[in-house]
């Protein structure tokens, strides 16, 4: 008879393979991820900190009725389905929205989402006399959804939401709009401050934990009503680490595992060390937005045109080691919304010193500007060498540019003011260079050429003003097939390059850096990024 | 003495009031808009003022300044514009960041400054003298930003001892095994410029008292150095106590480029936030704060230093 000892040993030499394979079954996966933010943004349903907040604590802990497609990478996305199932206008009018709301489907709270819950959080963020009324939430939706007049409840699954003029752009809106939990907000005592530690949405992610300032932990939603979009990590921790080159280190370091834009300075660092930088077309441009007023020296088109073609774009992509793309127009080249101008944008000192001369200036005999940038913070890290470099090329071709230095709040202000302010005009500024965000119709194209939306009115900084655009713009908002609307965008953006409407430098190509611990992570062709994608 | 320390404290009152005025002041010279805290860039005028009103920015200035005032006299701080959250909290937070920062860095610094001036002291004119200065002047001239950035690249990204970033996990003591590897780069980072500036004063103090007759008298009766060494060491703790002090303040501000660097999630890091935000309310909670440690801190030195050096008793 074997003794106990022996009869046990073949059962503990097991033991570790056991053990092994349990805890590969029951191990959490985790992905840290260094954000460039200060602080995690708002919990509490609309996000503050910008659009690229909102992939961190918008569309993962809440849905909007309808979304943006942001699980591919390879072609832009599209709407597509969010808490409503089905959208369209009133077929009698075009103002009134009906939404189908989808079924079935529960916040984080175990709450049932229905009707209700979408007028509860129309009137928290458009009635200042609600008392879930929110100030803060208010100030981050209110300028992306600006067509809403009124809406009601058609019954328990069915809303109505009134523009204040055909607006067939609107579903554009809506995925800036998240929906929360009424119940979650009446547990905790009607506190918006309390329910930012423990919000209640439908999203694909929970909030587990939030430290302000220092971390924000993310849990998959195991329960999450689109079966497809199941996150794929079971935790993410956001970590705000606002300087780039402490990402960097972090990264390297292996305290997280990917990290947004990394310094250009350390990407061939990160490459050799085996971490893989992905970009991809993104909507953003950083141009010069120049004032066509009468006494600007930006109002004839030749010099427009010859300070568009001053530029070697590709050196300052070389500056920014590849984490950027040469633009030739407000919206990338692959955008439906490109169409086809007949002014090509690129690097060619000739026709730019010819169309200088033939507009009556030389570098000898400088057309003086003088233009208005931050001092960072608009959107590209190297925004002063960027400046400078821009500011040697106009030179090269007669332009001479006065820099106004001011801190990006501040630039805000000019922005808001528009060429015309006082607050430009008292000191000459013509140009201002801003980053914009380009991801919808309103956002990147229409509202700077809208004669409407003439600063202070709007962001029309320069005050272009074209009849045709005019209508272009008026039929637009009636037209709800969308590849007509793609069309009719295209139309416009096309002038506003044949018009050479701004100094287009580069775009943006939102760069991440991973490690190789990240299996997976799909980078749409948006500021809106979905984190579910993440795989380790 | 009871009395002594109640005029100090009297005294922190119309210096609290001052900064806190001079802050709020300074933010509202500054170019910009408090709203920058929570409005989009792009917030139509409407949406401005509603928010002005909302936050009562719209009110003349000395009628906001009162009622934060009133409110911080009553010890409530008012909360956050960006955030919503308790200015009280997310100051206290930070605090107890920097403070271990602060804390771990001034006691390297300060051993640091008292070892190495001490030593050049006695050494006075020798090469181990020209070293020591040598270290206090790169000490104090070596731009932070650089060094905690090099030392990132050494201990953390080439060695792997250390970690590059952050204050390491929720909760446990600053110092146990979890922490202290963080605390660690930053510390040693904020520790120079104090090391510098007191190896400079410890330095200069130790001249002064070896040339003095007392020290002469103390040899001419035998005594050894080690002795000697006492008393000189005694002499010289006021000078050094008030230095250190005063460097423990300034370190207690929290520096804004070590904490960035380090991501090390203190003062200096939310003054930064609220700053660059403009929130107002932060700002000013987080500055009102600070002074008052600062004015704590050199009522401590100031108690202190009677009862280390008798003679200031009696004057």
């Amino acid at each position: 008879m074997l003794s106990l000892r022996k009869r046990l040993l073949p059962w503990l030499a097991l033991a570790p393979i056991a053990l092994a394979a349990s805890t590969g079954a029951w191990a959490e996966t985790v992905a840290r991820y260094g954000i460039s933010m200060a602080d995690i943004p708002l919990t509490t349903g609309q996000p503050d900190r910008g659009a690229g907040a909102y992939q961190f604590t918008g569309h993962t802990l809440y849905d909007p009725l309808i979304a943006w497609e942001s699980n591919i990478g390879d072609r832009p996305g599209k709407l597509i389905a969010g808490l409503a199932t089905e959208w369209k206008p009133d077929a009698k009018d075009p103002k009134k929205w009906l939404f189908t709301l989808r079924q079935g489907v529960k916040f984080h709270d175990g709450s049932a989402f229905d009707a209700d819950a979408v007028i509860w959080n129309l009137e928290k963020v458009l009635n200042e006399k609600a008392p879930q009324f929110d100030a803060k939430q208010s100030a981050q939706v209110r300028p992306r959804i600006p067509s809403i007049a009124s809406y009601r409840k058609v019954n328990a699954t069915t809303v109505e939401i009134t523009t204040k003029e055909p607006d067939a752009l609107f579903p554009y809106q809506l995925p800036w709009f998240l929906i929360g939990s009424p119940a979650q907000w009446e547990k905790m005592g009607k506190d918006w401050n309390k329910v930012a530690s423990q919000p209640s949405g439908t999203g694909p992610f929970k909030l587990d934990k939030l430290v302000p300032r220092e971390r924000a932990e993310l849990v998959r939603n195991a329960d999450y009503w689109d079966k497809a979009r199941v996150a794929k990590t079971d935790r993410i921790v956001l970590l705000p680490i606002p300087d780039a080159v402490t990402r960097g280190n972090a990264l390297l370091n292996g305290q997280v595992d990917i990290i947004e834009t990394p310094a250009p300075d350390m990407v061939p660092q990160l490459q050799a060390g085996g971490f893989k930088i992905v970009k991809n077309v993104t909507p953003h441009v950083w141009p010069y937005h120049f004032s066509t007023y009468p006494g600007s020296p930006w109002t004839d088109i030749r010099v427009r045109k010859a300070a568009n073609l001053a530029v070697d774009r590709s050196a300052i992509v070389q500056l920014l080691n590849g984490l950027g793309q040469p633009a030739k127009g407000q919206v990338d080249a692959t955008s439906p919304w490109f169409g086809k101008p007949s002014f090509d944008i690129k690097y060619d000192l000739k026709t730019a010193k010819a169309l200088m001369a033939e507009a009556g200036y030389s570098p000898q005999k400088p057309l003086k500007a003088k233009v208005i940038i931050a001092q960072g913070g608009t959107g590209q890290m190297l925004s002063l060498p960027m400046n400078e470099f821009v500011q040697q090329s106009l030179a090269e071709v007669g332009i001479q540019v006065e820099f106004e230095v001011v801190e990006l709040e501040n630039l805000y202000l000019h922005w808001r003011s528009g060429a015309k302010g006082d607050i430009n005009a008292s000191k000459g500024i013509t140009a201002i260079n801003l980053g914009y965000v380009t991801a919808d119709p309103f956002y990147g194209i229409t509202r700077f050429v809208n004669s409407k939306y003439v600063a202070p009115n709007g962001v029309n900084w320069g005050g272009y003003a074209d009849k045709e655009v005019d209508a272009k713009i008026e039929q637009l908002s009636t037209t709800f097939d969308v590849p007509t609307q793609n069309k009719l965008l295209a139309d416009i953006h096309q002038k506003m390059v044949d018009d050479a409407l701004m100094l287009w430098v580069v775009h943006d190509v939102n760069p991440h850096a991973i490690s190789p611990k990240v299996k997976e992570f799909i980078q749409a062709q948006h500021w809106f990024q979905d984190l579910t994608t993440i795989r380790m | 003495m009871f009395a002594y320390i109640i005029k100090r404290l009297l005294y922190a009152v119309p210096i609290a009031l001052a900064v806190t005025l001079v802050a709020f002041l300074l933010v509202h010279i500054a170019p910009g808009d408090a709203l920058n805290a929570i409005a989009p860039a792009d917030a139509p005028a409407e949406t401005i003022a509603a928010l002005k009103a909302a936050y009562g920015l719209d009110r003349p200035l000395p009628v906001q300044y009162g009622l934060w005032l009133g409110r911080a006299l009553q010890g409530d701080l008012g909360a956050s514009i960006a955030s919503g959250r308790s200015v009280t909290s997310e100051v206290m937070a930070a605090v107890g960041n920097t403070l271990s920062l602060a804390g771990v860095a001034a006691v390297i610094g300060v051993l640091a400054g008292c070892v190495l001036g001490g030593i050049a002291g006695y050494r006075h004119g020798g090469w181990v003298d020209r070293i020591a200065t040598f270290i206090s002047v790169i000490g104090v001239s070596v731009p932070h930003y650089w060094l905690g950035l090099v030392l990132t690249i050494v201990f953390s990204i080439t060695l792997g001892w250390l970690p590059a970033m952050g204050a390491g996990p929720e909760g446990g003591w600053f110092l146990d095994g979890a922490h202290l590897p963080y605390i660690v780069l930053p510390a040693l980072t904020m520790a120079v410029v104090p090391m510098g500036i007191l190896t400079r004063t410890v330095r200069a103090v130790v001249v002064d008292i070896l040339a003095q007759d007392f020290v002469q008298a103390l040899r001419a009766k035998g005594l050894g150095n080690r002795r000697i060494f006492r008393h000189v060491a005694k002499n010289a703790a006021p000078t050094v106590l008030a230095v250190a002090g005063l460097q423990l303040g300034y370190l207690m501000g929290g520096s804004i480029l070590i904490e960035t660097v380090f991501a090390w999630p203190g003062t200096g890091f939310l003054l930064n936030t609220a700053i660059f935000q403009r929130d107002l309310p932060l700002l000013q909670g987080t500055l009102l704060v600070l002074c008052l440690f600062f004015v704590l801190l050199n009522l401590l030195v100031d108690i202190a230093q009677p009862f280390i050096d008798p003679r200031m008793r009696r004057t």
